[in-house]
């Protein structure tokens, strides 16, 4: 503690939360308790909170939240720490560059209009995510894949069934499937993107195109769990999409083998366990 | 309350083009029915029953008997015209018939016929003790708000009235978040459907207790819920309203369960169907006339779904397709016999929160949405669009949602959640947002009627342009037709055609000799 507090500078060795001095850990938690607000309540409140790692905890308020529950603010400062110079976390591969820059990169290397498809899959009505990828207003400034004048971008909407979405890849020779999943309820959004590879690979088109997803809860890592290529969370921008679609294409140009072993490697890992 | 001063000429005009526009919709209206409407009228009839799947799921009677008819292409008789001869041979109940002919003991087409008039006797006395039930169970609604204090009125002079919803998708669980959010101050319930069901063309069977983003739209789960709130009202002493969805492939459907389960809110809009849902236009406007005559019998209050515009289009930029939207909604309704009290008209607060004085224009849209239907339970929607994880910063534009509501006199408000874009609310974010709405409801209850909007000020000029621009939005669609400017992108930037959608199938060209005396009746 005495050497944490004469610094000003975050011990990245040992990273812990920010409150008002370096080193304090102060988190602050919101959760609530089935059960009636009571000392005994509190105390349950303050005992989890002790299991989860903190100290000093400091109940701010217990309400009533209905019969029954019993809604607690609490602070605490954590005893972990994290050594931040250990970590590492799978990024997106790409080069961020705008509209006009990747228009006329495909042009020149690619030579020929990128097709590209969107859907939200499955049960899924929510396409303000693909939307705002694909259609020409896009998002936040940045216009979307329908503007690009060598991106041949179709939004083909909601509740998309896999199948057909794979369909229509197929027939219109898709260089990139992007999916948004918005609903995540029961993790049906990860069944549905599994589901989606699994019928990639079997009609045999899980190499032939890039698959592409995104949603508020969709991270790059997830994305390659499902078997993705890649995954996008909130906020990202039309540009970073495309600029991706374009590099991932360039890269399998280059090395066309290696994305075909990628397949039975997976495959292989799937049935080891 | 303070009041805009709005040019009453445009709005007169918006109001005659939205009735030439809804003229040749009434007329293909007329011509059809759909086997939602066909398999609605054997609900009202009683039959509530299902039959069981090689996969072990419950599809219901009605579905088999109507697809039954549908595939001999004898739907354009209307079902009642086969199943009542049924009844008459038979000498069966409507529930004992159906059962009958679902399992396929019975084939209705091949049954001796007993004369049309004695068929159409017997359809009418059926139909009339159903809409005699269908009364009964409004008084009975309208007797318990009456016992019971009621908070609303839809001119909205009472403030608005405290809406959140419930998605567990166990409608056992929803019961316990549904009594903690009255418990904390909520007046309405609603329960939000799984995501798929508006594309369903059949209504699940039965208490269920699995969903997808909601729970499952059940005569059943109608039940279970209406019982917890009519219990969770008494202990409060305080009518608290039910509210499901009647949009989708099944609207008539849900408007016959709700009208029986004595729901006080559907959601209730073709327009919402056909552009987010893609559902054909045909069959969705023709679905939403006969659900809007039961609605109207049972006196319950549609909400509209032009909020959702906003969140596809610019809610700056796209003001003026709300608006339009909402007057040929109106229309909509006014020709399904409903009266103002029951159009629950929605908007939203949709505009980006960065955008200068954005307060100003929001103020604006709301006062005119409540000084140009003044009669109407204006349905007010938060803000979702520029929602994120930031839940202190979202709950910050809950709160200014909630000023801009009491402030406007919205009737509905459909409370935020700071989690929005997150997950379907945890009890504890429908708490902070109750408490959040009690609080600025209270502290601005009369704010309203202490002010008045400047001529020519800001807020009166976007009104005023918002207006015009709708009247020209309305004068397009009035010159193409609805169906072509929705093919062409007049609402929310989308674009759908008369014959693509879902459940286009279902539609059916009535013959001269089609049987359906609730049209008469309701």
């Amino acid at each position: 503690m005495a050497t944490l507090s004469k610094t000003a500078k975050p011990d990245l060795k040992k990273l812990k939360p920010y409150g008002d001095i370096q080193g304090d850990g102060t988190v602050q938690l919101a959760f609530t308790l089935p059960v009636e607000p009571s000392p005994e309540a509190r105390e349950a409140a303050v005992l989890l909170v002790q299991k989860m790692g903190y100290e000093q905890i400091k109940v701010a308020t217990m309400e009533k939240a209905g019969e029954g529950f019993a809604f607690f603010v609490v602070y605490g400062n954590l005893k972990h720490t994290i050594d931040f110079t250990q970590i590492k976390v799978l990024k997106v591969d790409s080069k961020k560059r705008g509209r006009d820059e990747i228009d006329e990169e495909i042009r020149t290397k690619i030579g020929r209009k990128l097709k590209v498809f969107g859907a939200c899959t499955g049960y899924d009505a929510h396409t303000v995510g693909i939307d705002a990828i694909i259609n020409m207003k896009g998002f936040a400034g940045d216009y979307g894949l329908e503007r690009y004048q060598w991106i041949d971008a179709k939004n083909l909407g909601a509740q998309v069934p896999n199948e057909e979405l794979l369909k229509i890849a197929e027939r219109e020779g898709a260089d990139a499937i992007l999916v948004s999943k918005v609903v995540t309820q029961h993790n049906i959004h990860i069944r549905d993107l599994k589901d989606l590879i699994k019928r990639a690979e079997k009609a045999g088109l899980r190499d032939k195109m890039i698959f592409v997803s995104g949603g508020p809860r969709l991270t790059h890592p997830m994305a390659l769990e499902c078997g993705f290529d890649a995954g996008f969370g909130v906020g990202t921008k039309p540009s970073e999409v495309a600029g991706y679609i374009l590099d991932e294409l360039l890269r399998r140009k280059e090395k066309p083998v290696k994305a075909k072993a990628k397949k039975p490697a997976a495959k292989k890992k799937g049935k080891t366990k | 309350m303070a009041h805009l001063q709005l040019d009453t000429g445009l709005i007169d005009r918006c109001r005659e083009l939205a009735e030439r526009i809804a003229v040749p919709i009434s007329g293909m209206i007329a011509k059809n029915t759909t086997v939602a409407i066909e398999r609605a009228v054997l609900r009202l009839l009683g039959v509530e029953g299902a039959v069981r799947e090689s996969q072990g799921q419950f599809f219901p009677e009605v579905n088999v008997i109507v697809e039954d008819l549908h595939k001999e292409k004898a739907l354009g008789k209307g079902v009642l015209s086969w199943f009542v001869n049924g009844m008459i041979q038979k000498k069966m109940t409507a529930p004992e018939l159906a059962t009958v002919v679902a399992n396929r003991k019975i084939n209705l087409l091949t049954l001796p016929r007993a004369s049309d008039k004695e068929v159409a006797a017997k359809a009418i006395e059926l139909a009339q003790k159903s809409v005699e039930t269908l009364i009964a169970r409004r008084e009975q609604r309208d007797a318990l708000r009456k016992k019971l204090h009621d908070p609303f009125d839809p001119t909205g002079k009472n403030g608005p009235l405290i809406y959140v919803i419930v998605a567990t998708g166990n409608i056992y669980e929803d019961v316990v978040q549904a009594r903690a959010a009255a418990q904390a101050g909520a007046d309405a319930i609603a329960v939000i459907r799984s995501t798929a069901q508006s594309l369903l063309d059949y209504v699940p069977h039965g208490a269920t207790t699995e969903g997808f983003g909601g729970t499952y739209a059940t005569q059943a789960n109608f039940r279970i819920m209406r019982e917890a709130l009519d219990d969770e009202g008494q202990k409060l002493g305080r009518y608290l309203r039910l509210t499901n969805y009647c949009s989708g492939l099944c609207m008539p459907e849900i408007a016959a369960a709700g009208a029986l389960e004595r729901l006080d809110f559907l959601l209730n809009d073709a327009m919402y169907g056909i552009l987010f849902r893609d559902i054909n236009p045909k069959r969705t406007l023709v679905d939403q006339h006969f659900s809007r005559r039961i609605i109207a019998l049972s006196q319950i209050v549609i909400h509209t779904g032009e909020d959702n515009y906003l969140t596809t289009a610019d809610a700056i930029e796209n003001g003026h397709q709300v608006l339009a939207s909402q007057f040929i909604n109106e229309r909509f309704a006014l020709n399904a016999l409903m009266q103002p009290h029951l159009m629950g008209l929605g908007h939203a607060q949709e505009m980006d929160p960065e955008h200068p004085n954005v307060f100003l224009k929001e103020i604006a849209r709301a006062q005119m949405t409540r000084d140009i239907f003044p009669e109407a339970p204006i349905k007010f929607m938060p803000p979702t669009r520029f929602k994120c994880g930031d839940i202190f910063y979202s709950h910050l534009m809950d709160a200014m949602f909630n000023f801009v509501g009491v402030l406007t006199g919205q009737t509905i408000q459909l409370l935020g959640m700071p989690t929005e874009a997150m997950h379907t609310p945890l009890l504890q974010d429908r708490w902070m947002s109750i408490k959040n709405a009690k609080y600025i409801f209270n502290g601005a209850k009369d704010l309203g009627r202490e002010i008045e909007y400047k001529p020519h000020g800001v807020i009166s000029e976007w009104a005023q342009k918002v207006l015009t621009d709708t009247l020209a939005h309305l004068e397009m669609i009035q010159a193409k037709g609805l169906l072509k400017a929705i093919e062409e992108r007049a609402f929310a930037e989308v674009s759908r055609t008369e014959t693509g959608g879902k459940g286009y199938d279902g539609v059916i060209e009535r013959d001269k000799g089609y049987l359906n005396p609730f049209f008469e009746l309701l």
